[in-house]
């Protein structure tokens, strides 16, 4: 019981902490926290506390928009992080799916749905391949995932940059518009939210996780996965194909990620970006998976909070704070979260204090 | 040959910030914490040198110089959060440095709109100037290497490499640091406080990413932007596993990487390399850090305790 609460009391207290850090910085700065909490009141549901303009749902799709991707590439950290590795190229796996992607889309013609369809495959599975290198290196050669995988970021950065200007381009930073067939737009949803970019990337987002909750909770695969993240040595022992676990946990973890490409790519843009320099993606899903606990739910409930927070920024500018503030916040959640064990075993000193004088 | 002595100094210029860093790093895993915040440390370090120089260019010829100092100090203080998090509060160690370099990321840039009210500090006219050593220069080949408008960080580069060298193997503190790092219980038993040393270690990192950081942004850049750095700090890393945890292999990985950077430069002066895409020798430095890792992967052993959580009570 007592393990179970602090698996929630812990990422609670942690968000709470981040926030404060956020808003003493913001105060520091000469500004005041309050356009901070109104930026993110109005994200989440729509409504302005000030008062000042009416209710528009309008930011609730443009912060459901931001929580696909990070959904999708915190599924891909909790998903190696059950195996016991640290997936930090996720980032360059989703470069990798919205390459992937945009190749489809744009090279192959093929019927409306079943397009998007084959376009979300390609990355999937170009996703899955960026992540086998790191995966096959590390049970292989016994190579560190984290730095293989920061490696790959940047290679993915460079050679999707220069695969794109392949398809022609637009002054060399995006590429021409999709076919309709292949887009995730939806006219249903942009219209419900007063013409947010809100876009069908929801389904796969939705399959993914309950993908990703089936295949942890309840095949002996998950299982497997679990066993090698819990204890290596042991599960070899127990008869599991540790090298084999390795590189498939980084496979489906790049899957996850590659999938966030497309449903950028597709739903949010529907075209194909030269990227100066990365976006931030695999960090931000760091984030959601750590606080999400590397559960299914728990990832969708913590990326729905960082896509919130992802959301508010340019409303967070127009109230002249910074929108970085974000980034010091997520990151100081991601810290607090960190330091768990610590702050437990300090928690539990108090309490023997406190029992002691009794 | 000659294009090859015209690299040199180009090829030095990109590797001082790398071996610095990479050397901050050594500190920090020879202490036993692992420290994947290099490349965060790196980016306060340019913003703290960046902004400086601009504010005291017209005060004092010596900005750049303040400006180092100062990358140095902030450096070292931003190291506190990674030292704090992962001793004290037995964080995991690689999810607390990417936190450090998330957290870098928006702390630069939420301080560039404070004090300059844009994304970027504002440009800086001259930084570090390539300097001529007299006499030196007049060597053959040597002189045109080493001591031709060379970036006065080269020279500053070699001196940190040997002092590390020095007290890393010469002096009981260095003896201390790296019994820190392979099997702290055993060098508690011997009377080491394992938590000052580790601190040491850490801070230790971060005054040398932060000093690596102003050098890059100084030498190689006109302003600091979030993309200033742009992995050179993760090259450290990858550095100082190539180089084994040595002073003298960092100095050697991080001279390698430099040269393989100064070649996007240089390449369209070589024929055979002219026809290849530009942005083929963007990724080159890293498709070369993965290939090395592989070379070197059954051999290269860091510190035995580095990553590991500290518990005084395991035997």
């Amino acid at each position: 019981m007592g393990k179970d609460r602090s698996k929630i009391t812990v990422p609670l207290v942690a968000v709470l902490l981040g926030f404060i850090t956020g808003a003493i910085i913001i105060m520091i700065t000469g500004k005041s926290p309050l356009g901070m909490v109104q930026a993110m009141v109005r994200t989440l549901t729509g409504f302005d506390i000030y008062g000042r303009s009416s209710y528009n749902p309008y930011y609730i799709g443009e912060f459901l928009l931001q929580s696909l991707p990070i959904i999708l590439t915190g599924l891909s950290i909790a998903f190696a992080f059950r195996t016991g590795l640290f997936n930090i190229g996720a980032e360059g796996q989703l470069m990798m799916g919205s390459l992937a992607a945009v190749t489809v889309a744009l090279l192959l013609k093929a019927p409306f749905g079943f397009h998007s369809l084959l376009c979300l495959l390609a990355a999937a599975a170009a996703g899955a391949l960026w992540g086998a290198i790191p995966g096959y290196l590390k049970a292989r050669f016994n190579v560190h995932e984290v730095v293989v995988t920061i490696m790959l970021n940047y290679t993915a950065l460079h050679f999707s940059n220069w695969a794109l200007l392949l398809f022609g381009s637009v002054d060399r930073v995006k590429t021409s518009e999709f076919p309709a067939s292949a887009s995730l737009a939806s006219k249903f949803l942009a219209d419900m939210t007063n013409g947010s970019r809100l876009n069908w990337g929801i389904i796969p987002v939705i399959i993914a996780l309950v993908l990703y909750w089936f295949i942890i909770e309840k095949t002996t695969f998950g299982f497997s996965l679990r066993a090698v993240g819990f204890n290596k040595d042991a599960a070899r022992y127990a008869g599991m194909k540790v090298e084999r676990d390795v590189v498939m946990s980084m496979v489906i973890a790049g899957a996850f990620a590659g999938l966030a490409g497309a449903v950028i790519t597709l739903g949010t843009f529907n075209f194909g970006r030269v990227l100066p320099s990365m976006e931030g993606y695999g960090m931000d899903g760091i984030a959601v998976a750590l606080v999400g606990g590397n559960a299914a739910v728990g990832v969708l409930f913590s990326g729905l909070l960082f896509g919130m927070l992802k959301a508010a920024q340019p409303l967070m500018q127009s109230s002249q704070i910074p929108r970085e503030i974000a980034g010091i916040i997520q990151s100081s959640i991601v810290l607090f979260v960190a330091m768990r064990l610590g702050i437990e075993a300090l928690l539990d000193t108090l309490k023997r204090k406190r029992e002691g004088q009794k | 040959m000659k294009l090859f002595l015209e690299m040199f100094p180009i090829a030095l210029m990109f590797a001082a910030p790398i071996v610095i860093a990479a050397l901050g790093g050594l500190f920090s895993e020879r202490s036993g914490i692992v420290n994947v915040a290099l490349e965060g440390i790196m980016m306060v370090g340019a913003f703290a040198a960046a902004a400086v120089t601009v504010v005291l260019e017209p005060v004092t010829p010596a900005a750049a110089w303040i400006g180092l100092f100062v990358a140095v100090l902030s450096g070292m203080v931003f190291s506190l959060l990674h030292a704090s998090a992962s001793i004290n509060f037995k964080a995991n160690q690689v999810v607390s440095g990417t936190a450090l370099n998330i957290l870098a990321g928006g702390l630069t840039v939420y301080l560039c709109q404070i004090f300059f009210r844009q994304q970027r500090t504002k440009a800086f006219s001259s930084g570090l100037q390539k300097i001529t050593v007299p006499g030196l220069s007049d060597i053959p080949i040597i002189g045109e290497m080493f001591f031709n408008g060379a970036y006065p960080t080269f020279y500053v580069m070699v001196v940190l490499v040997l002092l590390t060298a020095f007290i890393v193997y010469k002096t009981p503190l260095g003896l201390r640091l790296r019994a820190c790092g392979e099997h702290p219980q055993a060098a508690a038993s011997m009377g080491i406080d394992v938590y000052g040393m580790r601190y040491f270690g850490v801070v230790a990192s971060g005054a040398l990413a932060g000093l690596a950081g102003g050098v890059m942004v100084l030498s190689a850049d006109i302003q600091y932007t979030v993309t200033s750095i742009h992995g050179t700090g993760f090259i450290a890393l990858a550095s100082l596993i190539f180089g084994k945890w040595n002073p003298f292999g960092v100095l050697g990985a991080g001279v390698f990487f430099g040269f393989s950077q100064a070649l996007s430069f240089y390449a369209k002066d070589i024929d055979f390399l002219a026809k290849m895409p530009t942005e083929f020798f963007y990724f080159l430095p890293y498709v070369l850090t993965i290939v090395a890792l592989i070379v070197f992967s059954g051999r290269s052993v860091g510190p035995r305790a580095a990553g590991e959580i500290y518990d005084a009570g395991k035997r």
